[in-house]
């Protein structure tokens, strides 16, 4: 009996494999009006544009808000164009921004967008005090003030006013950042639990204007949106988007070359290089705005003396890394901008030269070298670069110890100042240079605490870039503006204890019939209303 | 020996156990269960409180000013005593309440109802695999001992056992998925099958057969079979050994050779009386690997973007999101619990005496 059973049950799970198998022979490639995107988007942990802040959240946010400035895709270097506003004015004392509202447009859910509509959302993004908000609070905006410093005065004006002058061009970028999207205040009202400006609702919901509206979101798994066919700025080809994460790098380059997704946005330099022949299959190359750097430490009497800090900028093999292991990965980039920032520099004085280095050495009084603790969180492409920084500086007769540790550690001791050489990364928070220069740059005060600060980690006490970052914060003529970065850079690429080393270049693979897909480069996020296929 | 041999053809016999005799045992079986979960609680909220992973960062990211991270220091209740938030904890979860993920927004108890299906599924067709090919392998290399068959099941099993998942499952997707197209990609249903099925069990070869829907069968079907199989593999390779060993064990004892003699078919002998006397030890090890599958195979979801327990507790671990792991903990507790008492009765369905 039991082995009967037993056979039975096994020709039937041979016949039900056999059938499935059969039955499988499917579709090849996707729906035309259906983009299937491959991504990992475990970083999202809110779907609330005031509360979110890594980057597959901002990719959704992107494309399900807008803002009252925004970036053209297609050409980010045109700088922020008109959003919600459709003009705006800035008063005399360069305080008090006026926008107008474009009339005529609606949310998702058939509002109307006011003015009373961006009050309520940069007030939101303000009170709530997430994460983002700081890239507002810093035109001195607080829940105290935001009822007289950003108000609507009828339906299509709102006034914003700053505590301080400051660029026009700082505040408007930052009106652009993903915390200034403006949401639906009569939807997300209505969902207000305990005065928490419909937080716990909005992360899992979306209130907004943009090319598509949340279908569902499914942590670790995928988030779906469906198109806004009455879409002011656009008319979107796409009419769902299917974002799913698949977190390997060969999972999705399986899934791309099959047709089953349009795009791959995580492959490795090993998959980017496997699907280089295929011809249905074509890779982008997009710059982003994280940069790779080494720090020294000025507490240190041999890193703080400015020969040794020049020696040691020619005692890195750039080229070497970029070719090997970060090929496809990462460019050479030797200043604090991100390329296509503005004010970016493009300037690359470095390259890996020992004789020279020596040279500088020997006039700082260490012909001899040294021995230094180099400082690296175990992350692979971290741990390499410090490998090769190790294998160079020998090279000169600097002896490099490794310390490795986990990111936490690490970041323990660079936020005490307790290194001699850190192995660093660091990714612009919003569209505009102060976010770097802020950081990189500025040093309000070295005997106190300032541990959000990188130049203050390093302890580099410079009052005089400091006021340079202050006041190309505050001027006012764009052009002027983005020299004084050029000029900041240079000094800085010279002089400063940081010496940049890489900027992130993001590898898109995509079935050759998707045209228009945009990443957003180093200042937005990735926009989908442009695709067509 | 004719005992052993009566143990294989049991005849019923009525109840002979006083009732009060049964709800005392119920009770002590309820109280060690209990117990048990309470010290996994305790254990696994002081692992989670003293783990080097700060879950505010965790949450407001490395630049958030002091102010943010105090907000949200004190709005996790961190501020309170150890004792007091274990308390708050124990309250908590006693009516059910495994509060809010950080990583997700969401209930960690509708979190866990979403992913634990996935890997329920992938877990039950991986063991269904496992049994099915791996308890006949076991026999079958028991009765050939030393001949070519025990080589080859034994070859097979240890291919399995030490062949890294990963790599059986990346291999595995570009041959049969890749190359052949016999099976569905990653993912348990292609994307345009989605969300069309309601979701009654969370099963989705359950709910579409409950929603009478051949079409999401098949290619749920399809996309289940492949990572099942190679979780199916990894059982089969242990069933198949521990089977071979249990059946060698009885197949040397002398009940058998009497069975012979009676002139049984070699069949009756060995699939009956051998194999019906391993069954114990076999129902612990099969539920030991079940339950194994059932924590949720961390590479397995991984390479096949599959959405279960797994990946879930990994990523909340990793971000110490430490309500989300501890729903998973308690989950994944009562899973062996639950595994251990099922073959304790399983034991008295196939052998009077543990009756």
């Amino acid at each position: 009996m039991k082995i009967k059973n037993l056979l039975k049950g096994l020709a039937f799970a041979t016949a039900v494999s056999v059938s499935a198998l059969s039955a499988t022979a499917t579709y090849a490639g996707t729906p035309d009006n259906v983009l299937v995107i491959a991504n990992r988007i475990d970083d999202i942990t809110s779907l609330d544009p005031h509360d979110l802040f890594e980057f597959a959240g901002s990719d959704y946010s992107n494309n399900v808000y807008d803002k009252l400035v925004t970036f053209d895709p297609a050409d980010l270097s045109k700088g922020y164009q008109p959003g919600l506003a459709e003009s705006w004015t800035i008063s005399e004392d360069g305080k008090t921004f006026t926008f107008k509202i474009a009339k005529g447009r609606k949310f998702h859910s058939g509002n109307d967008i006011t003015a009373h509509d961006a009050e309520y959302s940069l007030r939101r993004a303000v009170v709530m005090k997430k994460t983002p908000s700081f890239i507002l609070t810093q035109f001195g905006f607080d829940a105290d003030n935001v009822d007289a410093t950003i108000k609507a005065t009828d339906d299509d004006t709102l006034v914003v006013t700053t505590d301080k002058k400051y660029a026009p061009s700082f505040v408007l970028n930052c009106f652009a950042a993903v915390v200034s999207s403006i949401v639906d205040s009569k939807l997300v009202q209505s969902h207000e639990v305990d005065g928490d400006w419909g937080n716990k609702w909005l992360q899992t919901n979306s209130a907004g204007s943009g090319a598509y509206s949340l279908v569902n979101w499914k942590p670790n798994q995928s988030y779906n949106l469906k198109v806004n066919a009455d879409y002011w700025a656009a008319k979107p080809t796409m009419k769902k988007i299917i974002v799913r994460h698949i977190p390997e790098s060969s999972t999705q380059r399986l899934l791309l070359e099959k047709g089953d997704i349009d795009v791959a946005r995580n492959l490795n330099p090993t998959d980017v290089e496997g699907i280089s022949d295929n011809s249905d299959l074509a890779v982008d190359n997009d710059l982003r705005g994280r940069i790779m750097y080494i720090s020294m430490n000025q507490k240190d009497p041999i890193l703080s003396k400015p020969k040794v800090r020049e020696a040691l900028r020619y005692l890195i093999d750039y080229d070497g890394m970029v070719n090997s292991f970060l090929k496809g990965q990462y460019v050479v980039h030797q200043a604090f901008l991100p390329l296509t920032y503005m004010g970016e520099l493009k300037d690359k004085p470095f390259k890996l030269d020992v004789a020279k280095g020596k040279e500088l050495l020997a006039e700082a009084g260490h012909a001899d070298g040294f021995d230094v603790e180099i400082i690296v969180r175990n992350a692979q492409e971290r741990i390499q670069i410090a490998q090769s920084v190790q294998n160079t500086f020998k090279q000169a007769g600097i002896n490099v110890s490794l310390t490795q540790g986990t990111g936490k550690q690490i970041l323990g001791k660079y936020r005490a100042r307790d290194f001699q050489i850190y192995v660093g990364a660091w990714g612009p928070d919003y569209p505009d240079p102060h976010t770097n220069a802020d950081t990189f740059a500025s040093n309000p005060d070295n005997n106190g605490t300032h541990a959000g600060k990188l130049a203050w980690r390093n302890s580099w006490d410079i009052p005089e870039m400091t006021a340079l970052t202050i006041a190309a914060a505050q001027e006012t003529d764009s052009v002027k503006r983005a020299q004084m970065y050029v000029d900041m850079q240079k000094e800085h690429q010279m002089n400063s204890p940081f010496v940049e080393m890489f900027q992130k270049n993001e590898q898109t693979g995509r079935r050759t019939n998707v045209q228009g897909f945009y990443t957003g480069s180093a200042v937005s996020q990735v926009v989908y209303w442009t695709v067509t296929k | 020996m004719s005992d052993a041999v009566d143990t294989a053809t049991p005849k019923r016999r009525g109840s002979s156990v006083p009732l009060l005799k049964r709800l005392k045992s119920l009770i002590t079986v309820l109280f060690t269960v209990l117990l048990t979960l309470v010290g996994l609680l305790f254990v696994t909220f002081i692992i989670g409180r003293v783990m080097p992973v700060d879950p505010v960062l965790a949450i407001v990211g490395e630049r958030a000013s002091q102010e943010i991270y105090d907000a949200a220091y004190k709005s996790l209740g961190l501020d309170k005593p150890l004792m007091v938030q274990f308390g708050i904890f124990l309250q908590q979860i006693a009516v059910g309440d495994f509060g809010v993920s950080n990583l997700t927004a969401r209930p960690v108890s509708e979190d866990i109802l979403r992913v634990f299906p996935a890997t329920l599924e992938l877990a039950t067709v991986g063991t269904i695999f496992g049994v099915l090919f791996g308890v006949p392998m076991g026999v079958m290399a028991a009765v050939h001992e030393g001949k070519w068959q025990d080589q080859v099941v034994r070859f097979v099993g240890l291919f399995g056992y030490s062949m890294p998942i990963f790599w059986i499952g990346l291999v595995g997707l570009i041959v049969f998925y890749g190359v052949l197209d016999w099976v569905g990609g990653p993912g348990r249903l292609d994307v345009y099958y989605e969300d069309i099925i309601p979701v009654v069990t969370g099963l989705i070869l359950i709910d579409s057969l409950i929603e009478g829907d051949l079409d999401i069968f098949w290619n749920a079907f399809s996309h289940i079979i492949l990572p099942a199989s190679i979780l199916g593999y990894y059982s089969l390779a242990y069933i198949s050994r521990m089977t071979r060993s249990f059946m060698l064990e009885q197949l040397s004892q002398e009940y058998i050779t009497t069975a012979r003699v009676k002139g049984l078919s070699e069949r009756t002998v060995i699939w009956r009386h051998a194999l019906g006397n391993v069954m114990i030890p076999l129902i612990t090890v099969i539920a030991l690997s079940y339950a194994n599958l059932l924590e949720g195979s961390v590479l397995t979801e991984i390479i096949f973007a599959w959405p279960g327990l797994g990946s879930y507790l990994t990523t909340a671990l990793l971000s110490a999101d430490m309500n989300a792991v501890i729903g998973g903990t308690v989950v994944v507790g009562l899973i062996f619990v639950g595994l251990n008492l099922l073959s304790d009765f399983l034991y008295k369905v196939v052998d009077p005496r543990a009756r």
